[in-house]
């Protein structure tokens, strides 16, 4: 995560390219004598860097083998009906992940449109309007948010934000946005919707922190270019969001990357039921609290089993989410290489 | 100077040499969480008495009955018996029979948040089964009122709260279920971690007792000690006999001793939904999983030491804690069971 966020940085700084162009390191140049150029330390650096990294991509496969090879039983049994089924029921050994999937997904997706427009907002304000005395406290004040422990996000979220949905919020929008299927049934407190909000908190952080410097690292030439032609402020900070599309883009996926994988703050907070409702107010599961809640006491071969694959099919999303994040951030550094 | 540090050198290698020597017998165990607090309490007290360690690990009862199977600990501990196929898996690659041993008992309570009905809300196993199946889903429903004349019950949704991790509590409030309704039994079973027909899951106890402290018209289940701890209310429930009866620890070890008669030889077993007129049915025991043939001879001189220690001396400890002690009967019982204890 912390590598990707980085990498991220990078690759968005979009003044100095990806390196590749003109680093030094892109190969010594003939003249050097060959003593010089097969030196023994820098062969026995090389070789070792190069292990390490190798170990961490390595690493990676070991854990999507192991997770596949331990979820046989279920794989065998089960099959593709595992991720369309919507039992699951550890007496009867009978699995089926769709509830579990479901509510990942739709409490992720609830967290970004929560977290993207308020995170924009921070963003634009500290890379765009903020006078300097309050931009590094405020910058610094975001980016703890995101070193809060989870479970710390989870307290609050049950001694506070669950007894507000259910006194305030929930009855609120049942009776003013009842006609929707959205808001409709019992109010709770516990489910979908406190699962969304606190993970709206929780990934804020994450993408506000990361477009601020995205936004940053816009050259100063196109402000000036854009305000030279006339523009008004709004003008020029919509040309540096367009500018910096695919770089906030980027962060976003980071950001669902972490609320696909938080556990601790929503079990506590999301009911863990294995429902499929359209209701936000009703209580849902996720596959990271399916696993926290359900393994240290899963006994029989095919209820680990299913869990291990339900990690896998999670681990699965995570890197398919990374890569997507990075190919987004690859396609707008190539495209500002050309310009 | 060069003389102090040979000096020290000297007693840290005779250190080295001594402690395996005078080194104390340790034993390690692993399992269930709810005994953890007597199981502290029993092995700190006979490490001052004996010198002997022992070292547990409360990582659940599950944990446990693996960590039991694969060998890696001297003993386990769970809440809800080992089955049949765990048992021949476990005596398959031991090489020797795991043995239950009874240690203390527990009770399962239904704790509830309603206002209007005070303390004593009275259930009949139906109306309990009825409401966590699903089919009783308002407090004012004449199933309950007919068994609470005299309180107002109140036009409102009962919203139900169960555990959402595998749990022994679990285990015997579902195995009560299973044993009062057939409906029940059909559509759910039992098992530490269940397929619930409604409610919300909440994590430990304190996750169900969170939801229900903060849910008006909920009702949920969690350990009689939790509840005793932290002064929830919970319901009279009418056992076999026709008594309503306040779970107590009188009203748990009565449940064992009325069962002591009837008990199986491995001592493997419910007494949830046990007769006697006050027992109290949702009550159940801990047990300490222990290797009939142990391969190190001090390691079971130690655990059958222990272990008629724990019947003994231990259960005095119990009613302190919160939990009820083990009837006579049922002691006799056990300690025929340590002393087959035998070394491989």
């Amino acid at each position: 995560m912390t590598v990707t966020q980085q990498a991220v940085h990078q690759d968005s700084g979009l003044t100095s390219g990806d390196g590749r162009g003109v680093s030094p390191a892109a190969g010594p140049s003939r003249s050097v004598p060959d003593s010089r150029r097969w030196n023994v330390g820098d062969l026995v650096f090389k070789h070792l860097t190069m292990l390490f990294a190798v170990g961490v991509l390595s690493l990676v496969f070991l854990m999507g083998y192991e997770m596949y090879a331990g979820s046989a039983l279920t794989l065998e049994k089960f099959g593709w009906k595992f991720l369309v089924t919507s039992t699951w029921d550890p007496v009867q050994d009978e699995y089926g992940a769709l509830p579990l999937i479901f509510g990942t997904i739709v409490s992720s997706m609830l967290a970004l449109t929560i977290a993207l427009p308020l995170s924009l907002g921070v963003a634009i304000f500290l890379s765009e309007l903020a006078p300097r005395w309050l931009e590094r406290p405020l910058s610094f004040l975001v980016e703890l948010l995101a070193a809060i422990p989870s479970i710390v996000y989870g307290l609050w979220g049950i001694f506070v934000l669950v007894p507000w949905l259910r006194q305030s919020l929930q009855p609120w929008l049942g009776s003013h946005a009842g006609f929707l299927p959205l808001f409709r049934g019992p109010a709770y407190g516990f489910g979908m919707l406190a699962a969304g909000l606190i993970l709206a908190v929780m990934v804020l952080p994450i993408i506000a922190s990361i477009s601020r410097d995205v936004m940053r690292s816009i050259p100063n030439l196109q402000r000036e270019a854009a305000l030279a032609l006339g523009a008004t402020r709004w003008e020029t900070t919509k040309v540096v969001l367009a500018s910096s599309k695919s770089g906030i883009l980027g962060a976003t996926l980071l950001g669902l990357g972490r609320a696909v994988g938080e556990t601790m703050a929503v079990t506590m907070v999301i009911g863990n039921r294995a429902d499929i409702s359209a209701s936000l107010f009703n209580p849902a599961y996720t596959m990271a609290s399916v696993i926290a809640n359900e393994f240290a006491e899963a006994t029989t071969a095919m209820y680990t089993s299913a869990l291990v694959e339900v990690a896998f099919v999670l681990f699965v999303v995570t890197i398919v989410l990374n890569a997507l994040a990075r190919l987004v951030v690859w396609s707008v550094t190539r495209r500002y290489r050309t310009v | 100077m060069t003389n102090r540090r040979n000096v020290l050198l000297g007693l840290v290698l005779l250190a080295a040499v001594a402690a395996p020597v005078f080194g104390q017998l340790k034993l390690n165990g692993a399992g269930a969480t709810f005994p953890y607090v007597i199981y502290s309490k029993w092995f700190d007290v006979y490490h001052t008495k004996t010198g002997i360690e022992f070292n547990y690990q409360s990582i659940g009862s599950g944990g446990g009955i693996k960590q039991v199977m694969e060998g890696t600990v001297d003993f386990g501990a769970t809440d809800g018996p080992m089955t049949d196929d765990q048992l021949t898996e476990a005596a398959q690659k031991q090489g020797t029979d795991v043995l239950h041993i009874p240690t203390v008992m527990g009770a399962v309570v239904a704790t509830y948040n309603l206002a209007e009905a005070g303390n004593n809300l009275r259930l009949t196993p139906e109306v309990l089964a009825g409401i966590f199946l699903g089919d009783i889903t308002k407090w004012n429903d004449a199933k309950i009122a007919e068994i609470n004349p005299g309180k107002s019950l109140p036009d409102r949704t009962i919203i139900v709260a169960h555990r959402s991790d595998g749990s022994g509590t679990t285990y015997i409030f579902v195995d009560y279920l299973t044993k009062v309704s057939k409906v029940w039994a059909e559509k759910v079973g039992k098992g530490t971690s269940v397929n619930w027909p409604v409610g919300l899951g909440g994590k430990g106890n304190e996750g169900v007792s969170g939801l229900v402290k903060q849910s008006e018209g909920s009702i949920g289940y969690v350990e009689l000690a939790y509840a005793v701890k932290n002064n929830l209310p919970y319901a009279l429930l009418k056992n076999i006999s026709g008594n309503y009866v306040n779970a107590s620890l009188e009203a748990v070890s009565a449940a064992a001793a009325s069962s002591a008669g009837s008990l199986p030889e491995d001592l493997r077993v419910s007494i949830t939904n046990a007769g006697g007129k006050d027992a109290y049915p949702i009550s159940g025991f801990t047990w300490l999983l222990v290797y009939k043939a142990m391969k190190d001879k001090e390691k079971a001189g130690a655990m059958v030491k222990f272990l008629h220690w724990a019947m003994s001396d231990g259960q005095s400890y119990a009613k302190e804690l919160y939990y009820a002690p083990l009837p006579k009967d049922v002691v006799k019982l056990c300690e025929r069971k340590i002393n087959s204890i035998v070394v491989k």
